[in-house]
């Protein structure tokens, strides 16, 4: 597929991705609506502006979706990227369905992993970056973290082994959205000096505003010119963007909107 | 201590080999003949013998320092990027400190991924109870996707790692710190699913995996003094269990033991009696650590402690065919 620069397209792209969101939460009864809006900028970004999908003499590129909750956004995504009918996002969550509640590779081809529990993904990107620089296939490995998912040990663990493997191919992107189930992050446990603490385990560190198309694919060019260096865009979100009364509040974490909530949401992604 | 000396007797002359060393040295093997072959270990690539793989291709094995976790996430990455990843540390770290990557990512995500962890069992020795992975069978074992084997010698383990670099799915593989006698023939293969009787007998089933196999050759000619014939098998394929063979076993022999490095709760003992419960009720005896940890020791003192030794089997042999429907418990 062409890659798309024009930053009003993509606007206009994340709102779609946040109505099916939204969409798909609702009629599914439960789901991540909070980081799965607060993501979405990122993965609209990334996936229609430049992540790489091997059309041509082109390489394909990797993505992990370490925070496996927002997966109605990743599903989202696939669809309007024409990987499967738009329709089907209906069936998030239901029996049989390859949408399943968390991304499972065994049932949705264009998940690399199953990813739901929280911190594996770092070292599991590590690990394509290294098949890649092996294969020589100039492939690069993109993985989506959440805030509060890099208290988990795991993530420090890959964050030094991707330094000390110089995995400049290797770019994370952390949703700094700064909530998480049990209340906000600085809260629960305190991440910051967040930036400092990647700079200081070897990665380079790029922080943007994480609506914003531009900032965020500039932010990721910048990142890939130092071919020795891991990167991490740290990309500072709002939980639940683009609905009022979902924005930075911790209680749609995880819970599906009422009927009411839904109509208030989805005239607010259409009017806008 | 007669029990001892005839076993000496019997071993004497008999070569042995290390299941991890022939796992180091067919993995330097293989990574000769198979370029997508990589190997990566957590800072014990000595003791798990990765290092002879290391020093002939540095470029394809990636040390991930003291980070269980992150060298079975890292594999599996490997694996989705098309490699052959061997991930190897101690028992107990894999199973145990990186369970639920393995379980997460690995198991569920159906990855071509092989883990040989190193120092199985109470034979760590004076490690202590700390390294004696004592349930690394159990934790693998309930894990769907996973297959689970326990080499009985240096054969079956180079026969096990060749087949493992063959198969396209999860493998784990226990290896030990011990040296074992060498049962099989060198050109030994290995066949998913498939248990081997490795002394016929028709009174009672000894069935063994890793170094208990000898110890039921063992307790089988010591029985053979009394007039009991032993049948001896070796159930190296934890998972799939050959549960054809292990019906056939109850069915001809009537009673069952079952020996292991391990607690008697959720490996062998348990697989066999799953398995005999379901399909042919017969007694089984299962041997093995109960309910608690290990500690330090020399490899005989530990065993003798637990019950392990060839002597115990003769006696288990005994209470089970006690067991046998007619007859009355003694």
């Amino acid at each position: 597929m062409e890659l798309i620069a024009d930053p009003e397209r993509l606007r206009g792209l994340s709102r779609q991705v946040r109505r099916d969101i939204v969409e798909m939460i609702y009629r599914a009864g439960s789901g991540h609506v909070g980081g799965s809006l607060s993501a979405t900028d990122l993965l609209v970004t990334l996936f229609f502006a430049h992540l790489r999908h091997g059309n041509g003499r082109e390489p394909r590129d990797y993505f992990v979706l370490s925070k496996g909750h927002a997966a109605p956004a990743l599903y989202a995504v696939l669809a309007r990227l024409g990987h499967f009918p738009p329709e089907e996002l209906l069936s998030l969550r239901r029996f049989g369905s390859p949408l399943q509640g968390h991304p499972d590779s065994g049932w949705l081809a264009g998940v690399e992993v199953p990813t739901g529990s929280l911190g594996q993904g770092l070292s599991v990107a590590n690990g394509l970056a290294l098949a890649a620089r092996l294969n020589g296939t100039g492939q690069r490995v993109y993985v989506l973290l959440g805030d509060g998912e890099v208290q988990e040990g795991q993530i420090w663990e890959a964050a030094m082994t991707a330094a000390h493997y110089r995995l400049g191919h290797l770019t994370a992107l952390l949703d700094r959205n700064r909530l998480q189930i049990d209340g906000r992050t600085r809260e629960v446990m305190r991440l910051e000096p967040l930036a400092e603490k990647w700079r200081a385990f070897g990665w380079q560190v790029v922080e943007v505003d994480g609506h914003d198309p531009a900032a965020i694919l500039a932010g990721l060019r910048e990142l890939e010119h130092d071919a020795g260096t891991p990167g991490i865009l740290i990309a500072h979100t709002v939980k639940g963007k683009g609905v009022s009364i979902f924005e930075d509040q911790v209680k749609f974490h995880g819970v599906a909107p009422t009927t009411e909530e839904y109509e208030q949401a989805m005239k607010e992604l259409t009017g806008g | 201590m007669a029990g001892k000396a005839n076993r000496d007797a019997q071993t004497a002359g008999v070569p042995k080999e290390s299941t991890r060393v022939e796992y180091g040295k067919t993995l330097a093997e293989l990574g000769g003949e198979n370029p997508d072959i990589v190997v990566l270990d957590a800072d014990l690539s000595g003791s798990t013998q990765t290092s002879r793989f290391a020093r002939l291709y540095p470029e394809r094995f990636f040390n991930v320092g003291i980070a269980e976790q992150d060298l079975m996430g890292t594999a599996a990455g490997l694996a989705v990027g098309g490699k052959i990843p061997f991930a190897s540390t101690f028992a107990i770290f894999a199973a145990g400190r990186a369970w639920e990557q393995i379980r997460q990512t690995i198991a569920y995500g159906h990855l071509n991924v092989k883990i040989v962890a190193s120092h199985g069992g109470l034979t760590v020795g004076e490690d202590g109870g700390s390294h004696q992975a004592l349930e690394d069978l159990a934790l693998m074992r309930v894990l769907p996707n996973m297959v689970v084997l326990v080499p009985a010698d240096g054969p079956e383990t180079r026969a096990m790692v060749r087949w493992a670099a063959a198969y396209d799915g999860p493998v784990y593989i226990r290896t030990s710190r011990l040296p074992f006698p060498v049962l099989h023939p060198p050109d030994h293969q290995f066949h998913l699913g498939q248990g081997t009787i490795v002394r016929e007998g028709t009174d009672v089933t000894l069935a063994g995996i890793g170094l208990m196999v000898h110890h039921c050759l063992e307790a089988a000619r010591q029985l053979e003094a009394q007039g009991i014939s032993a049948r001896v098998l070796n159930l190296s394929c934890l998972k799939p269990l050959d549960w054809e063979l292990v019906v056939d076993s109850a069915r001809r022999t009537g009673a069952l033991v079952t020996v292991e490095e391990h607690l008697v709760t959720g490996g062998l003992g348990s697989a066999v009696s799953e398995v005999v419960t379901d399909m042919y009720p017969v007694p089984v005896e299962r041997l093995g650590v109960k309910d608690v940890f290990g500690q330090s020791g020399r490899p005989e003192e530990l065993l003798q402690h637990y019950g392990l030794t060839p002597g115990d089997i003769v006696r288990a042999a005994q209470r089970v065919m006690q067991r046998r429907p007619g007859r009355p418990f003694s």
